[in-house]
């Protein structure tokens, strides 16, 4: 992964200082409310209901053992010894004390990390898919270019009061794990016809009140642009997004009121301007930068393996333990280099907050790191972590050690898999809870045959309309929705997050919590019945349409 | 007499903005709305103080170029701190259209933007009243460099340094 030189390293450090003295005029009285608020919550520190909450940055969702191992540690001395991994690939600390918060940056800062821009009406923390490098399906590593774009956004001098958040995301492969079209901006790598590398531009997509897929804007912009492109669509939505209604103000609704062809026109002229002006090309990338980062991203030296006998190997162990044949099924993927798989840690046991883990689970998963892998891991944006380039012949052992500490849970990919917001039990934007109906759904959905049976499924609950927890993405989406005082939750069906992205349809009226679980069942139910051989829950949803769900739903009881 | 910060020191700030300039307009230095630059500017030859203009937040600095030369400082308002379009303005007018004189921020500014804002091409501040000049000035070396092109900057951080 990317290791900071002197330069890197200074930036983070001077960045806690200039923290340490904002806090510090804050408590004596020197900083009004008004005027800390953006300046804590661009070190990622919000005021949630309970306490301060602190978002760590996790750039594109690598991590080494090492950070993780800080994580655990700064979880006991400042929190509470657990921490919460979120959707957007980042890590939260939910009870730390606001005065030892630059205490914490100094922390992360001595192992590389930060919590810069991961708040705010700035460029945030830019996102990617969780098995880049090792994806078979891949164009090329999208995380250079992540690093790059990281860099680049890191205390820009001209976009760090923007309208609103803006949130970048990288996709390398030909299926979209990232979600990249539903962001401010999705980049996705392609080849020309000349075989070179360059970035199909989509902007306008987002989820939140208003959801939007991403439309195209640059179907082929050549890599040495890459940063001058970025600061042109900046520069524009800086100047002409909305700012007065913070509900109008993501780049989305300035791409819908122009439309996607004269933003696309506006970006361009603003472009040729940046580059009529940029002499020598001064601002461009070069082969040279571009070849420094990916040298931070080799692939491991892979053995040369038997991978027939290690299957055969596997089929033998797999045949002995229901449990280990149900964790290979679900939890480990294929990588493009035989003999070797990516292992998704679950963190979504029954009765736990999705995305929680303990300080000891931290450190378990960084010595699996070490032990199986190169030492680095990867969060993914439906709150598990990815270890990749484990040897098939050493996943057995893996799976005990996992499982010892409960990080094995063989659910994922399935509905006791789901995406799920810290919703009322923390955050003081929510209407409604969301971890209980979580733990109701995984403790009715028990039984592993029957979840199997339904197979792929994708279900997402959001506390409130601002859709942290993807509701709208779901093929199953949950939306708290607050009714005179009670909390209620709307059902939507069909969404997804896949190259034909789509946004999920509003099944009918909200349900009570009390009934919420059995509208869940009752969907299943109807799944069940009409499905053909093979075929998962959105692809029925997509044949048979919404009456059949909406009828049984919302039927009298007889 | 006001102060203000001026290339990193503090300074004598002796000029006055007119919000809405009336039929006299007042001794000494002023800054004008752009709106009454348009329509008047030319008549403001006969001031003997110097002339400069000022622009909120949601004028647009094309309006301005074919005056630029003539005008000694240009005033951006920032009608809220968190209004960052005065960050966009100021390189317009520095990387684009090759602006020499002041470019001063006016209006809600706060110490913890100076770093940026300096890096955008301001070069003169007026902060509120109640502000610490003396402390306020160490905000603009808060950062030893920045990764990317500025108008103080026209390479990024790998070209000079990597």
């Amino acid at each position: 992964m990317y290791i900071y030189d002197q330069y890197d390293q200074k930036l983070v450090d001077e960045r806690v200082e200039q923290y340490r003295d904002q806090t510090k005029r804050y408590l004596d009285g020197k900083i009004s409310e008004e005027e800390f608020l953006p300046l804590r919550l661009q070190n990622g520190l919000y005021v949630q209901r309970l306490a301060p909450m602190l978002r760590v940055a996790v750039p594109y969702g690598l991590m080494s053992s090492t950070q993780v191992r800080k994580m655990a540690e700064i979880s006991r001395k400042f929190d509470k010894g657990y921490v919460h991994f979120t959707t957007r690939q980042n890590i939260q600390l939910n009870w730390p004390r606001l005065a030892e918060v630059p205490d914490i940056l100094a922390e992360l800062a001595s192992v590389q990390m930060h919590a810069i821009q991961t708040s705010g009406n700035c460029i945030r923390n830019t996102t990617t898919d969780q098995f880049a490098g090792v994806a078979a399906d891949e164009i090329e590593d999208p995380r250079p270019w992540c690093e790059i774009i990281r860099q680049w956004s890191t205390i820009h001098p001209e976009f760090a009061f923007l309208p609103r958040k803006f949130k970048i995301a990288v996709c390398g492969s030909e299926e979209d794990r990232a979600a990249f079209l539903l962001h401010d901006i999705g980049i996705q790598l392609v080849k020309n016809e000349a075989g070179e590398t360059g970035f199909h531009v989509h902007v306008g997509g987002g989820l939140g009140r208003t959801p939007v897929i991403a439309s195209s804007i640059k179907p082929f912009l050549p890599k040495q642009h890459l940063l001058t492109y970025l600061d042109a669509v900046l520069r524009v939505y800086n100047r002409y997004g909305n700012r007065n209604n913070k509900y109008k103000a993501r780049i989305k609704i300035l791409v819908k009121a122009w439309t996607p062809a004269v933003f696309a026109e506006r970006v361009e002229v603003e472009w040729a301007q940046i580059l009529a002006r940029d002499v020598d090309g001064a601002a461009q990338l070069t082969a040279s930068e571009i070849e420094r980062v990916k040298t931070f991203f080799p692939l491991p030296d892979y053995q040369t393996v038997d991978e027939t006998a290690m299957n055969a190997a596997l089929q033998a162990q797999a045949n002995d333990s229901l449990a280990f044949s149900r964790w290979l099924e679900r939890n480990v993927r294929d990588q493009k280099q035989a003999g070797y798989s990516s292992v998704t840690l679950s963190l979504k046991p029954a009765g736990v907050a999705p995305g929680d883990v303990t300080d000891r689970q931290l450190e378990s998963i960084a010595n699996l790191a070490d032990q199986f892998s190169n030492g680095e891991l990867r969060t993914t944006h439906n709150q598990n972590i990815v270890i990749a380039d484990v040897i098939k012949s050493q996943l057995f052992e893996f799976w005990q050690l996992a499982k010892a500490d409960g990080l094995a849970t063989p659910t994922i990919g399935t509905i006791n898999d789901m995406i799920c917001c810290p919703g009322g039990d923390y955050c003081s934007l929510a209407n409604a809870k969301s971890i209980p109906v979580a733990e109701a759904i995984q403790r009715r959905f028990e039984d592993l045959d029957y979840v199997y049976d339904l197979g792929d499924l994708e279900l997402n609950i959001s506390g409130c309309m601002n859709a942290c927890g993807h509701h709208h993405i779901g093929h199953i989406g949950i939306l708290g929705v607050d009714k005179k005082g009670q909390e209620w939750y709307q059902i939507q069906l069909g969404g997804s997050a896949n190259k034909n992205a789509a946004l999920a349809k509003v099944l009918g009226p909200s349900l009570s919590r009390d009934d919420v679980v059995d509208g869940i069942e009752k969907l299943l139910d109807v799944y069940v019945e009409n499905r053909l051989e093979g075929e998962a829950f959105l692809a029925t949803y997509q044949r048979i349409g919404t009456d059949k769900f909406k009828e049984r739903v919302y039927a009298k009881d007889a | 007499m006001q102060k203000m910060l001026s290339h990193g020191a503090v300074a004598e700030n002796n000029w006055t903005v007119l919000q809405t300039p009336g039929e006299t307009l007042p001794q000494g230095n002023i800054l004008v709305p752009l709106k009454y630059w348009l329509e008047h500017g030319a008549e403001l030859d006969q001031q003997a103080g110097l002339v400069g203009v000022w622009l909120e937040s949601d004028e647009e600095v094309e309006t301005l170029v074919d005056d630029l030369a003539q005008l000694p400082v240009v005033a951006l308002n920032f009608p809220k701190f968190v209004d960052g379009r005065g960050f966009s303005s100021a390189r317009l007018l520095r990387d684009r259209y090759d602006y020499q004189g002041e470019i001063r921020a006016i209006g809600n500014v706060i110490q913890d933007q100076l770093f940026m804002l300096q890096r955008c091409g301001f070069s003169q501040f007026c902060l509120a009243d109640d502000v610490d000049l003396e402390a306020a000035v160490k905000s603009l070396t808060d950062f030893s460099d920045g990764y990317q092109t500025g108008a103080d900057q026209a390479q990024p951080l790998f070209k000079r340094l990597r």
